[in-house]
């Protein structure tokens, strides 16, 4: 029983994500024992019952560790983003989607009201004629009920409150989730306001060759068998690792699939896609404007997806103005 | 930056006499600068760029620890330099300094005071907030090559090899001709004193054959131009020769070999009036002296089957060689003269002129050869049916002071046109008519040697020449119609012999050189000095100077006077012994680089190679010109830029956003 007084409180939480995080953290394997063994878990609602005002209960940062994952789109994610916070000795941005929003930030090149038309009546297996949506106070009989407001733009966990540190990844690396945990554990956390992982880029871990780059025309991953021993962007296979935070390991490129970007941008650099696109258009094996622009046409026919697809919310860009929207 | 550093920013506006206080309300401006972050002080003067108004900063930086300069005024391409020396000398380091350019690009562009003053916050407000992110750099130097290249071998080139050479320095001179001379040697005699050309000339051009300090390529052109000021590479093209230049010594005996017993073909230095051979040389005192082979009418190179009477003639000394091929040779060389020179004006475009047409419309450069004891016609002046020309007509300002082809002014047609007159005359005793708009003689001696001619018996008809027509048709005499301004009416002057005074225009392929060299033009394409009245012989790129004619029409005089000014640059810079660099070179972060490898194409200036072994990208410092390519290519951000971090740059546009 002396022991447990020992242990750090944890805590897990799970906002607009797809909650591959949460599943991330039992790729542990084994080590989900010592984590068992070091911390106390005081909140994880994927895996144990505690409820909202548990935490709402607790003092003011009673939580050692929160890792938190998920962007911010609704007023109870936020709610809660504020509590933790408050309760939290140290809140980690846990993942992609918290770190700089990740795929539900994409919905950012659009807002609410198109979200709800797509998805509560233009999707091909939507029937709704009464062209119900969520509201968020609906009165009916047995007393009025609740829903969390959705918010026109996905806000990143540190748009939102102060985040102590980041886990990059969709979703982290095993092995990163133990170096975090580790660190917390024995105390030796880097300066606040960190990125917990690597500082350089995958191709630091990329064993695929490397020459000088030129390239004539862009491939969709299905349209080219990689080679297995260049560079897969020197074959014309959009790979950002040249522009992506090290610390995967370069699982991706490794096995011939591309890199697309997952652990955000690398120490120093702020928008991800904008270095994407500074770079690819620096190597594009072309002088005649023409032939530019249908390189880039042809190869990369959807350029948010391709440069932003997990740090829209976190870029410069931020979002599409509401009156392009409108349009 | 560091965080806990107090920032101490001073901001001086300057009024720059009126030019800027005239639109911009200064205090209105000084008083918004007070109230940025971090500003400690700021003020506005009469003339910041004075001494006292740099005295002003430095007594501010003294009294009330100024860690920052922000000086709102004009171009940095002007005034910064100043200003990071002023606040050097005041024990600041010099690049935490930063213009706010608020002339140029606001008070000269608007008379609108209100808007220029909201945009001159604006760009105030952009530079206070930029300056706050700036850090102290260390000035960097560079070794140069202490050895300077001179293109072109006329007599502007010859003079700035010469005098680089007496100095001890090594020159490396290159010419696209056989000879070296230019168009000073086709000259008989030089105006106003009527010394003989080659006797003032050809001294000069051996002196550059026997220096050992001048590496002399004729029949050379430039490849290629790599590198920057105090370390160029230079790529030349060696036209084959078909001659050994280390071989051959000049004894000319191949010429009278050569199997065509006479000569046949058009001499380009004789303008084409007099004939060469398959192996010729320009002029008899060609420097080196050592024929060419024009591989066009050679029967040996061309269809590989002659008797060779050449080769017999050259023995044992076994100079020829029709095997040869055209090599590129590259040099190293820490300043660059451009001295190549220009291009007689062709008036077969000038349709009344009839030159082309009719045989006896001659121009002034085919003249200066039927005048020269070396020329085609051993110095006389006849036509081309032999005879002697009594009546001669000479027209200035063909090509020049005409808008429909140059506006400019040549500055040497009335001169030379004077010379010619005075040549002809003493050649011939014919009766020469001068027909000009105006006679230009503001050189040294010039107005005299006018007078002189004017009283040798030259007839002068001031007005433009409208016309010239045939007696009769054939090869006769010509009449000139010119509308006599002084006597009021029209006249129709018949002569024997019409001399064109052709303007003096840029070679053709100066666009050429001017982009391989990385210089401007002026409109008319003559090379653009860096300022007209403070930098003549400097140019936009550092390191590389211009001399002569290729600068903009001019006498011998002023081009060996200029040639002499660039010379003394080229020899300032290179005794210098070292550069300072550019302060806003890029720089790896080497913990930062993965080394994709995606900068190292784009470099400009092949100032970036791949570590293989460290598998990071390396930028030489000394070849980055700061252009920011690389910087914003870079993937991971690696790549960075001194005074041009994305921090200094975002403040400065949120400073200068927010404003507005």
């Amino acid at each position: 029983m002396n022991e447990k007084k020992k242990k750090s409180k944890l805590a897990m939480y799970w906002a607009a994500s797809c909650g591959g995080c949460e599943i991330a953290v039992l790729a542990l394997n084994e080590k989900i024992l010592d984590v068992d063994a070091h911390f106390d878990i005081v909140f994880w609602p994927v895996a144990l019952d505690a409820k909202t005002r548990d935490v709402e209960k607790m003092a003011d940062g009673e939580i050692d560790v929160c890792l938190f994952n998920g962007g911010i789109r609704t007023s109870e994610q936020e709610y809660m983003a504020r509590l933790l916070r408050q309760k939290s000795k140290v809140l980690v941005a846990f993942g992609s989607c918290s770190h700089e929003g990740c795929i539900p930030g994409l919905a950012n090149a659009s807002g609410r009201r198109a979200i709800f038309d797509t998805v509560y009546h233009k999707t091909p297996s939507t029937e709704n004629p009464d062209r119900i949506e969520p509201q968020v106070k609906t009165k009916m009989p047995e007393g009025t009920l609740y829903l969390p407001a959705f918010y026109d733009t996905l806000r990143t966990l540190d748009q939102t409150v102060k985040v102590d540190y980041y886990l990059p990844g969709c979703p982290p690396e095993a092995d990163r989730i133990w170096d975090a945990l580790t660190a917390i554990i024995s105390g030796a956390l880097p300066p606040l306001g960190s990125v917990i992982g690597a500082e350089t880029t995958v191709c630091d871990e990329c064993p695929l060759k490397r020459t000088e780059k030129k390239i004539k025309k862009f491939y969709r991953t299905w349209e080219k068998i990689p080679d297995g021993e260049t560079c897969l962007l020197e074959q014309g296979i959009l790979c950002c690792g040249i522009a992506t935070r090290a610390g995967c390991g370069a699982r991706c490129p490794k096995v011939g699939s591309p890199c697309i970007g997952c652990y955000g941008p690398n120490e120093g650099v702020h928008d991800h896609g904008a270095r994407m696109m500074a770079a690819l258009s620096s190597v594009i094996d072309s002088d005649d404007p023409e032939e530019i622009a249908r390189i880039i046409r042809e190869g990369i026919p959807d350029p948010i997806g391709s440069f932003y697809r997990f740090g829209l919310a976190a870029s410069h860009l931020r979002r599409k103005k509401e009156k392009q929207i409108a349009k | 930056m560091s965080d806990n550093e107090t920032l101490r920013i001073g901001v001086y506006v300057c009024h720059c006499g009126t030019n800027i206080a005239a639109v911009i309300d200064v205090e209105a401006l000084t008083k918004f600068a007070e109230g940025l972050p971090h500003v400690a002080l700021a003020r506005n003067y009469k003339y910041m760029c004075s001494d006292p108004g740099q005295e002003l900063v430095k007594q501010d930086i003294a009294e009330y620890g100024l860690n920052r300069i922000v000086v709102a005024a004009c171009s940095p391409n002007l005034h910064e330099p100043t200003f990071r020396r002023a606040a050097e000398d005041a024990g600041l380091n010099r690049f935490l300094v930063q213009m706010a350019n608020i002339r140029e690009q606001v008070a000269w562009v608007t008379e609108d005071g209100e808007l220029a003053l909201e945009k001159a916050k604006a760009h105030v407000a952009g530079a206070v907030r930029r300056v706050a992110r700036h850090e102290a750099l260390q000035r960097q130097f560079v070794r140069i090559t202490p050895r300077a290249m001179v293109v072109g071998g006329g007599i502007a080139g010859i003079q700035a090899a010469l005098t680089l050479a007496e100095a001890g320095k090594e020159v490396v001179l290159v010419e696209r001709e056989p000879s070296i001379g230019g168009h000073m040697a086709m000259f008989d005699k030089t105006f106003p004193t009527l010394d003989c050309a080659a006797c003032i000339l050809t001294p000069k051009m051996t002196s550059v054959k026997v220096n050992p300090n001048i590496k002399l390529l004729t029949y050379s052109e430039i490849e290629s131009v790599e590198g920057s000021v105090g370390n160029f590479k230079v790529k030349v093209r060696r036209k084959p020769r078909y001659i050994n230049e280390d071989l051959c010594v000049g004894c000319m005996q191949c010429i009278d070999g050569c199997v065509f017993t006479q000569a046949k073909f058009p001499n380009s230095f004789d303008q084409g009036l007099g004939m060469r051979k398959p192996v010729w040389v320009p002029f008899p005192q060609a420097v080196p002296p050592v024929p060419v082979v024009d591989p066009e009418v050679c029967l040996q190179i061309a269809r590989g089957k002659c008797k060779q009477g050449c080769v017999e003639a050259c023995g044992e000394r076994g100079a020829f060689d029709f095997d040869q091929q055209e090599k590129i040779e590259e040099y190293e060389v820490g300043a660059i003269i451009i001295a190549t020179g220009f291009k007689a004006f062709d008036p077969s475009v000038i349709p009344y002129y009839g030159y082309g047409k009719y045989p006896n419309v001659y121009t002034s450069l085919e003249v200066e050869r039927l005048l020269n004891a070396g020329g085609p016609t051993g110095g006389k002046l006849i036509l081309r049916d032999g005879s002697t020309p009594k009546k001669v007509g000479i027209i200035h300002c063909v090509g020049s002071r005409d808008v429909n082809y140059h506006e400019y002014c040549s500055r040497v047609c009335c001169m030379y046109s004077l010379k010619i007159a005075h040549l002809v005359r003493e050649k011939t005793g014919a009766e020469v008519y001068n027909c000009y708009i105006d006679i230009r003689a503001p050189g040294k001696g010039f107005e005299e040697f006018y007078n002189r001619v004017q009283n040798e018996g030259v007839q002068f008809v001031r007005g433009k020449v409208a016309d010239i027509t045939p007696v009769a048709n054939g090869s006769g005499p010509l009449v000139m119609k010119v509308d006599d301004t002084l006597l009021g009416h029209i006249r129709e002057i018949e002569v024997d012999m019409v001399i064109l005074a052709v303007a003096l225009e840029p070679h053709a392929d100066a666009g050429e050189v001017r982009r391989n060299f990385g210089i401007s033009c002026s409109n008319e394409g003559f090379f653009l000095e860096k300022h007209p009245k403070l930098a003549p012989v400097n140019t936009a790129n550092d390191g590389v100077l211009v001399a002569g004619a290729c600068q903009g029409a001019k006498d011998i005089p002023d081009t060996v006077a200029q040639a002499d000014a660039a010379a003394a640059k080229a020899l300032a810079m290179i005794d210098a012994g070292e550069i300072e660099l550019e302060p806003n070179t890029a720089w790896i972060d080497e913990e930062m680089c993965s080394g994709c490898k995606t900068c190292i194409n784009l470099c400009p200036f092949q100032a970036i190679t791949a570590d293989e072994e460290r598998k990071i990208a390396v930028i030489d410092q000394a070849l980055c010109k700061g252009c920011g390519t690389c910087v914003a290519a870079c993937p991971s951000g690696a790549a960075k830029q001194h005074l041009f971090g994305d921090r200094q740059i975002d403040e400065e546009l949120e400073g200068l956003m927010n404003y507005v």
